[in-house]
């Protein structure tokens, strides 16, 4: 497990690997939000909580086809299925690679972003807790949606199409902790709520994931 | 005589064909008797006249989540049993599914409009009914996606188990957003527990005929996936032999 994780994260981190480009494309949204809206920073300031929320999950839906699609097309997927380890453990192991490139960095640079929208300073510890505990649920249901589609040429709409809706419970509860930390409450409910989804998801998924991933191998 | 019978398609095909016609006659005339019922029904004191798009919107939503249900019931029969009429009954109900959703969106929408003063409000119902019809569009699309029709029946089978954990999830975190954003601000679409019994027989009477035109348009649409499947597997002999 171990080594398929180092495997995993050494692709994505090579040269052409994608690496980083989620980040860039989070903060292009939050570049494109001022533009759209105006400057003013207390609409922004307002709005900031569910805008780096939703590009949170954009960034994490884009590179959700790279998980399976690089090895689906050259074989090592099956490979794996082969493999003394579980499907499913392969699938987590996947996802949490999949976390470490694209949820980790947004989490370490969530802050930032949160300045460039006149977040609260209030509400910048539950910002980066909202995502630290959301974003691993957002990878693993993502694993789930390309596993569903990973044998499809052009799978990625559908994929978002499937994903998306899967989203909605972990950005409502994740928006709604930073929305309370902006406006100086206790944002822990929707916090402990997420924190569930997510791991009743890491606990769940990987079978879901799994069982999708062996009807697209047969 | 048991119910796993039906899993036979031929045995299935008898009896569809046999309950067809009764089913699509009483819906007719059920529908038509609750519809027409509802329509002479007095207008409401507050409501006015657009107290009977009721008629329509309750049948429909219930029909929406009802619908949604039996394709969770099917695919589970599916995945454990392997009944492709099963599989073949998931796909035919979830476009009916997803029209009963919209009728149920669309119409609340036209009553909304001079009782709310809107088209639409992001109320928790209304909120989830909307996630409820993205599930039924990505339910569809999976199984208009892939080409091999028992690779199409697993995972549309393992979606639609995941997504009404989903659905049923985001319909009470609905709740919560909803709260928190605008407390005391529910508004329910439900007939109340005082209905007069001037409105509620002609609405009964809509539901009936609401899920026996389900249950005919089910039996047709299996019965279209049936044959579908059985002139593939014909012209795959034919071109093969």
């Amino acid at each position: 497990m171990i080594a398929l994780l180092m495997r995993d994260l050494r692709l994505a981190t090579r040269a052409g690997g994608g690496f980083g480009l989620g980040l860039s494309f989070f903060l292009i949204v939050c570049t494109l939000v001022p533009f759209g809206v105006g400057p003013q920073g207390d609409t922004l300031a307002r709005i900031a909580p569910g805008i780096l929320w939703v590009g949170a999950l954009l960034a994490c839906l884009l590179s959700l086809d790279r998980i399976f699609a690089l090895d689906w097309e050259d074989g090592s997927l099956d490979l794996l299925a082969t493999a003394p380890l579980p499907m499913e453990g392969a699938v987590a192991v996947k996802a949490a690679a999949h976390w470490i490139t694209t949820g980790l960095p947004l989490v370490l640079a969530a802050p930032v972003f949160g300045v460039l929208l006149h977040l609260p300073a209030a509400a910048q510890p539950w910002l980066v807790g909202s995502l630290l505990l959301g974003t691993p649920a957002l990878s693993m249901l993502g694993a789930f949606g390309a596993a569903l589609t990973v044998g499809l040429r052009r799978g990625g709409l559908l994929m978002s199409l499937l994903v998306l809706p899967l989203y909605i419970p972990t950005l409502i509860f994740g928006a709604e902790a930073v929305r309370r930390g902006a406006a100086g409450l206790d944002g822990t409910t929707p916090m402990v709520l997420m924190a569930g989804i997510t791991l009743a998801v890491l606990a769940a998924m990987p079978f879901a994931a799994a069982a999708a991933l062996r009807v697209n191998l047969r | 005589m048991s119910i796993w019978e039906y899993a036979n398609p031929v045995k299935f095909m008898r009896t569809s064909a046999a309950i067809l016609p009764w089913v699509a006659v009483a819906a007719a005339l059920t529908l038509a008797t609750g519809l027409v019922w509802g329509f002479l029904a007095p207008e409401d004191y507050k409501q006015g006249a657009t107290v009977k798009i009721m008629f329509l919107h309750v049948p429909a939503a219930m029909m929406a989540i009802n619908i949604w249900v039996m394709m969770l019931v099917t695919s589970l029969i599916w995945l454990i049993r392997r009944h492709h009429v099963s599989a073949l009954a998931a796909r035919a109900a979830a476009p009916v599914g997803a029209v009963m959703t919209l009728i149920a969106l669309v119409t609340g929408a036209i009553w909304g409009q001079p009782m709310w003063g809107t088209w639409w409000e992001w109320d928790p119902r209304l909120t989830s009914f909307l996630i409820l019809f993205l599930f039924y569009l990505g339910y569809m699309a999976l199984w208009s996606a892939i080409d091999n029709p028992d690779s199409a029946a697993d995972l549309t089978g393992v979606l639609c188990l995941v997504g009404s954990v989903f659905a049923l999830l985001s319909r009470y975190a609905v709740n919560f957003w909803n709260q928190g954003l605008h407390q005391g601000a529910t508004i329910s679409v439900a007939p109340g527990d005082r209905i007069s019994s001037v409105y509620s027989y002609p609405l009964y009477l809509c539901m009936l005929g609401f899920f026996l035109l389900f249950v005919a348009l089910l039996l047709v649409r299996t019965r279209t996936e049936i044959r579908r499947r059985r002139t593939a597997a014909l012209l795959a002999r034919e071109v093969r032999g």
